[in-house]
């Protein structure tokens, strides 16, 4: 990921004054990250594509709020996150609303049936459950995991765009980890790659 | 050191983050702690099944409708703007103009126009009020020049 690199900025510069040129190159540079970003953290394409759209439209909406020296991804990234969480809240309230009409019926609806393990490359059972899992592991857990295993970004990177230190996401990456284990353990037999054994 | 210590260094040694110094010492404590081997296992299992997953890449038609998509957002929302401004005008145009009519109109009872100022004082009031609350809350937010 590119997101910490100098030209950046000077890109950057351009949009400030609102070169549309300058913003192309930027969302170009940093659509897949923004997509797949988004993906993890809604859990289906359709979700993701929008509100990754939506996300750079607004940054370049509020471009100016960025100071002269601030890079653009991690500024971009609380962005993209405020929408997607957002955007779980209200599907969250939607599903609480038909789950109490569902329940009228007595059909069972799954919390987190809208993390479509149809976005798995070669699916298998294994995959789809741990899929499934990280999405229903809470926000601030899922998005270390998201980070650090579907973009490979360091500690160092990780830390800049969410605003912490590298022992705050160590901490997070221990517990969402250990979370992530106990969702897995409770919803079924041990994972078929679990039991080849360790390193 | 307390376990507790070395189980936040785990998650460093599990993604290879950890200084040769800190490999050392946690391999050190590893050697007397079986339930932090233990644990370490797990979690290289976890790591290894989560590594294994990955997301499709969509076609390369969406990216290249990509930049496209958001230009639109950008163009239309000063389409909005400027249909939005045009608009509240011409309300208030058209709205002065059948005031004015109804008020000289000698045909329209006295009650009616009555009631019809009552309202206008009513609906200024109502905006004074909500934009007086505004500006309040905006000189009262100590974060309103909050940069990053």
């Amino acid at each position: 990921m590119g997101s910490f690199c100098e030209d950046e900025t000077i890109a950057m510069w351009g949009c400030r004054s609102s070169s549309k040129e300058a913003f192309e190159a930027i969302v170009k540079r940093h659509m897949k990250d923004a997509y797949f970003i988004a993906l993890g953290l809604v859990g289906n394409h359709e979700d993701a594509l929008e509100l990754s759209q939506e996300a750079f439209f607004r940054a370049y909406r509020n471009i100016k709020q960025l100071s002269s020296k601030g890079k653009f991804f991690p500024w971009f990234y609380q962005i993209l996150r405020n929408l997607c969480f957002s955007h779980l809240r209200k599907r969250r309230l939607r599903q609480a609303d038909s789950l109490d009409e569902f329940q009228e019926n007595n059909i069972q609806v799954q919390a987190h049936d809208t993390f479509d393990p149809g976005v798995v490359a070669e699916r298998n059972e294994d995959k789809d459950r741990i899929w499934k899992a990280i999405g229903q592991l809470d926000e601030k857990h899922r998005e270390v995991i998201i980070l650090r295993h579907f973009r490979n970004l360091s500690y160092e990177e990780i830390s800049k765009i969410l605003f912490c230190n590298t022992g705050t996401v160590t901490s997070r990456l221990y517990y969402a980890r250990k979370r992530l284990k106990e969702i897995l353990d409770r919803e079924g037999p041990r994972l078929a790659g679990s039991q080849k054994g360790g390193r | 050191m307390t376990c507790r210590n070395y189980k936040d260094l785990m998650m460093a040694y599990l993604d290879n983050e950890v200084d040769d110094e800190q490999r050392k010492a946690f391999e050190e404590h590893l050697a007397s702690c079986p339930q932090c081997t233990q644990e370490l296992k797990e979690f290289e299992k976890l790591k290894q099944l989560t590594d294994n997953v990955k997301l499709i890449e969509p076609e390369d038609r969406i990216w290249q409708q990509y930049w496209g998509n958001v230009y639109n957002r950008v163009e239309r929302s000063l389409g909005w703007i400027l249909f939005s401004v045009a608009a509240i005008l011409l309300t208030i145009y058209g709205g002065f103009e059948l005031i004015e009519n109804i008020i000289k109109d000698q045909t329209v009872g006295m009650l009616l126009k009555i009631a019809l100022l009552v309202l206008i004082a009513g609906l200024a009031i109502l905006f004074v009020s909500v934009l007086r609350e505004r500006v309040y809350f905006w000189k009262k937010d100590r974060y309103r020049n909050v940069r990053r």
